[in-house]
């Protein structure tokens, strides 16, 4: 960690975004993790992203469990609202609030432990609910606040730092996304803004429940050779499926893609997800070949990488759909509709006696 | 682009920007910290290593690290460096003690300096603590050159020439005043010295010859001679109404002269805008606070006379056409007019004037009957002769001068012990180290957002009551600690070692003037292009280090703005980035001396 506060000098000449803002305004607190920790570059990434989404800081609500990873809902957007709930039970949280209100933009931050052990049944009912939301983990595979035990992502064969070999089997949070039905299923890695930033972006604009898993390695307990987590084991083991861009509502694409080399997907708001191929033919709308695909590279011990499946969203009703959620904040709501009265009470009672 | 070479003693030197622009290559961020810490006697002899004459300087440098600081690319203004020099200087405690000792045994060799300005002291500063004996000779019964007759004691208090100038005189000089060398020939013949240093200076003041000047010339003055006259008390008052012809730094001196020998109405006429004066912006500043009018687009016609007497000028009305870049690519004439004055003042620029010097003794000069003078050792095309400061390259200003005599001491040295003159010591450069522990640093590394202090001035209604009563107050102790804050430490490196690179990015995010990038190696233009900030000062080269291991890429860093906070090294988990502080080692005669010492073999 560093002690000295970012100074608030900036180059002179950073790009603004469209409500006139340069990236350092969604910036956070001072961050207290390790030196050279993942998670302070998705934090990163993060601030990049809502930048180039040109978000208003109070329309996005921050939600995180307990971890390292859970810490640094404050290092972004200090002007966001925010909640660090109990270990694992961000995703109710984030439910509850998304039911509150759905015009917020709602980003979880989770790690392994707090997603894969303690808090593995909020995930997946989250994910099936299909609740409205980006759920980012910060994956390194160890418990690093505790000094470094193996977590429930960590896989067979891998090395802690003071020698033991991992003997479980991991749980893969992408796998089991497919299983469970997620409509944005998302890998990507700490070390790759160009992949992470656009990610993060069709994210927070989809509607429904969007999953980054991102590899992001513990530099302090989980950076050692016979790590499978670590930065070098990550770079060499790095397989992108596509390239992803993202492109805002209202902005044409710059960028000329050959043709067949790109696939456009429309988002409610208009907004576009582009997908450039890298490599062999990757369908990211078949589920089944997602998780064929991911399987055979975690089989093979490639980090499979980018957009993995996106369901149209029209195709797929989220939280608000399924569950006819109001239109208008609750807090907007006036006291007559919010409480239907003792008579009406009196009515829905009397329909169990 | 090829990975940057850091060990070449350039690249961190051109980093820390105000000791790169300095001529004499001061160390400033140093001597800025001991100001800080309260080390003003420290500071000063820091700087007088390089510049000789700190007090000097701290008031009438024309300053060429301010326009460069870093400070005034990443705020609006830049430190007050030359204002934090004087502080070193007013604050200091007796310095005597700690000059540099001159032995008692001379080494028989025998140096003529002409002219007591601030190149031929410097010379003599740097060679008689080798042993040389040096005789100074000077025309007028004081010594100081343009330093004491040109430049105003409002500006330049004559305590602070005597003693910057006593410093090197007590050291040991032959000074004779009052002996104008009429006859280089003759000392060279005559003169039994081993080498002769030429530093006259530019005394001639460029005339303006336009009808009526000579019948006016009564009342029509060149301005460094005037401002000479006044400085030697032999003038003591001015008419009314006073035209200045000419807008540098001279006539800025003139003008507010003017004012305190009692002119009413004194008004500086330019030929062209303000874009293209002369002048530093700082003296035209003080020039205007005194009320000073400054004309522009007026260029003189004739000198007007009413019965035999001056009575004013008329000039052209000007009208010119600039281009993108600000060039004149046109120019107009739009009328006349005429401006009434009982005094004019000639200061459109001075030249060189070497009537005491033959044309055929193995001088040559060139076509505009300047002397030709190697550039880097400032030696003549006559062995033994050499020149410097404005006698060199016509007139710059006194930090050219004192590091003309910095370069022309060595190559007189060299010269005296038989040595080539182009062979001499290289400069260089030392890293250390500035890590104390895990979080703490050995500088004050966090960003003070401070605007510049502004020096105080004597009220206007005070300060024109006296010749000498010096305008700038200097900055008190508090002022220059707040001030000695707003330095980068641009001089405590950056320094990046590849194979230890992860690159986990942590430097990037941190950075807050986002002068980091991690990209694919490239052509520099294009690569320019991938920075995470553009990159908008071409002329700060890029750090690209080597291939970094894990993917190969580089790492990438624009110099232009990184305001030495240190945030990368602290940010890294492997300390691949580390803060060093660079010495910059620019070497002087005492180095030569040393390095030819060291060459000589020992006796046992």
């Amino acid at each position: 960690m560093t002690f000295i506060a970012k100074p608030k000098v900036t180059h002179p000449a950073l790009p603004h975004n469209a409500r006139g803002l340069t990236r350092r305004a969604y910036e956070g607190a001072l961050s207290t993790l390790c030196a050279g920790c993942g998670h302070d570059s998705v934090t990163a990434a993060i601030v990049e992203a809502c930048w180039h989404l040109a978000l208003e800081p109070q329309n996005l609500v921050k939600l995180s469990g307990i971890g390292c990873s859970s810490k640094t809902t404050a290092y972004f957007v200090s002007g966001a609202h925010g909640f660090n709930a109990v270990h694992g039970r961000m995703p109710s949280i984030a439910t509850g609030a998304n039911a509150a209100n759905r015009h917020l933009n709602y980003i979880g931050i989770s790690g392994d432990g707090d997603t894969l052990s303690i808090g593995l049944g909020q995930f997946c009912h989250a994910i099936r609910r299909n609740v409205d939301m980006l759920y980012i983990i910060e994956n390194n595979g160890v418990y690093g606040l505790t000094k470094g035990q193996f977590s429930a992502s960590a896989d067979i064969g891998s090395r802690a730092k003071k020698g033991e070999t991992n003997r479980q089997p991991p749980i893969d949070p992408v796998l089991l996304a497919l299983d469970l039905g997620a409509p944005f299923v998302a890998r990507s890695f700490s070390g790759d803004k160009h992949q992470l930033v656009p990610l993060i972006e069709a994210g927070l604009n989809y509607r429904g429940f969007a999953l980054i898993d991102v590899l992001s390695p513990c530099v302090t307990f989980n950076d050692h050779e016979g790590s499978t987590k670590s930065y070098a084991y990550a770079r060499e083991h790095y397989d992108p499926v596509a390239l992803t861009d993202f492109v805002p509502r209202e902005q044409p694409i710059t960028v000329d893609y050959p043709p067949g080399e790109a696939r456009e997907l429309a988002l409610h708001d208009g907004s576009r997800i582009v997908l450039r191929k890298v490599g062999a033919d990757y369908d990211p709308t078949d589920r089944v070949a997602a998780q064929a695909a991911v399987r055979a590279g975690s089989a093979s011990g490639e980090y499979l990488t980018g957009l993995i499946f996106i369901q149209d969203e029209a195709t797929h009703p989220d939280f608000h759909r399924l569950n006819a959620t109001a239109q208008e904040p609750l807090n907007g709501l006036p006291f007559e509709q919010l409480s239907p009265g003792a008579a009406q009470l009196e009515r829905i009672l009397a329909r169990f006696r | 682009m090829d990975a940057t070479d850091t060990s070449h003693p350039d690249y961190y030197h051109r980093v820390v920007d105000c000791q790169w622009a300095c001529p004499a290559h001061t160390d400033v961020p140093e001597y800025i910290r001991l100001i800080a810490q309260g080390r003003f006697t420290d500071a000063y002899l820091l700087n007088r290593q390089s510049n000789v004459f700190p007090g000097i300087l701290g008031r009438v440098c024309d300053r060429p690290c301010e326009p460069a600081c870093r400070r005034g690319r990443v705020e609006s203004k830049p430190v007050a460096i030359c204002r934090l020099k004087r502080v070193a200087a007013d604050h200091r405690e007796d310095i005597a003690a700690r000059l540099p000792p001159v032995p008692r045994l001379k080494n028989g060799k025998r140096i003529a300096c002409i002219g007591a300005g601030c190149a031929s002291l410097t010379v003599a500063n740097d060679l008689l603590p080798l042993g040389y004996a040096v005789t100074i000779f000077e025309q007028y019964d004081q010594p100081g050159g343009l330093m004491r007759s040109n430049i105003p004691a409002f500006r330049l208090p004559a305590a602070v020439l005597d003693e910057e100038i006593g410093m090197i005189l007590g050291m040991g000089v032959e000074l004779r005043l009052g002996e104008r060398i009429e006859s280089l020939r003759r000392l060279l013949e005559t003169g039994g010295f081993d080498a002769v240093f030429v530093g006259s200076g530019a005394p001639k003041g460029k005339e303006l010859s336009l009808p009526g000047r000579d019948e006016a010339a009564a009342n029509v003055h060149i301005g460094i001679s005037w401002l000479e006259s006044v400085a030697f008390g032999h003038v003591d008052r001015i008419g009314e109404r006073v035209l200045i012809i000419g807008v540098g730094n001279t006539a800025m001196d003139c003008c507010r002269t003017s004012l305190r020998l009692g002119a009413r109405s004194v008004r500086v006429i330019a030929r062209k805008p303000r874009g293209f004066f002369k002048a530093s912006p700082w003296e035209l500043e003080d020039a205007e606070e005194e009320d000073v009018e400054i004309l522009v687009n007026r260029s003189p016609r004739d000198f007007v006379l009413e019965h035999g007497r001056l009575a004013g000028m008329r000039f052209d009305c000007m009208e010119y056409e600039l281009d993108a870049r600000g060039r004149i690519v046109a120019e107009r004439r739009t009328g006349e007019q005429f401006l009434p004055a009982d005094d004019v003042i000639l200061a459109i620029g001075q030249e060189n004037a070497f009537p005491w010097i033959e044309r055929d003794i193995g001088i040559e000069f060139d076509k505009w009957n300047v002397p030709v003078v190697d550039a880097r050792t400032f030696q003549s095309t006559r062995p033994g002769v050499f020149f410097g400061g404005d006698a060199a390259f016509g007139p710059k200003n006194i930090i050219w001068a004192v590091e003309h005599g910095h370069q022309a001491a060595i190559s007189i040295h060299r010269h005296c012990q038989g040595e080539s003159l182009t062979e001499r010591l290289a400069p260089g450069v030392s890293l250390q180290s500035r890590k104390m522990g895990m979080h703490e640093w050995a500088y004050a590394n966090d960003y003070a957002p401070i605007e510049r202090r502004l020096v105080p001035h004597v009220s206007l209604r005070e300060r024109f009551k006296k010749l000498n009563i010096e305008v700038e107050l200097g900055f008190s102790a508090e002022q220059a600690a707040a001030e000695a804050q707003r330095c980068l430490n641009c001089d405590v490196q950056t320094v990046f070692s590849a194979k230890l690179c992860i690159e986990c990015d942590a430097c990037i995010d941190i950075c807050p003037v986002d002068c980091l990038t991690l990209a694919p190696n490239g052509p520099q233009d294009e690569l320019r292009a991938r920075l995470k900030a553009p990159a908008q000062n071409l002329a700060q080269p890029l750090f690209v280090s080597a291939a970094l291991p894990q993917t190969g890429r580089v790492m990438v860093k624009d110099e232009d703005l990184c305001v030495h906070c240190g945030l990368c090294a602290e940010r890294c988990p492997t300390a691949a980035w580390d803060m060093q502080k660079s010495t910059i080692h620019w070497p002087h005669a005492e180095d030569e001396a040393r390095a030819l010492e060291a060459r000589q073999p020992k006796i046992a």
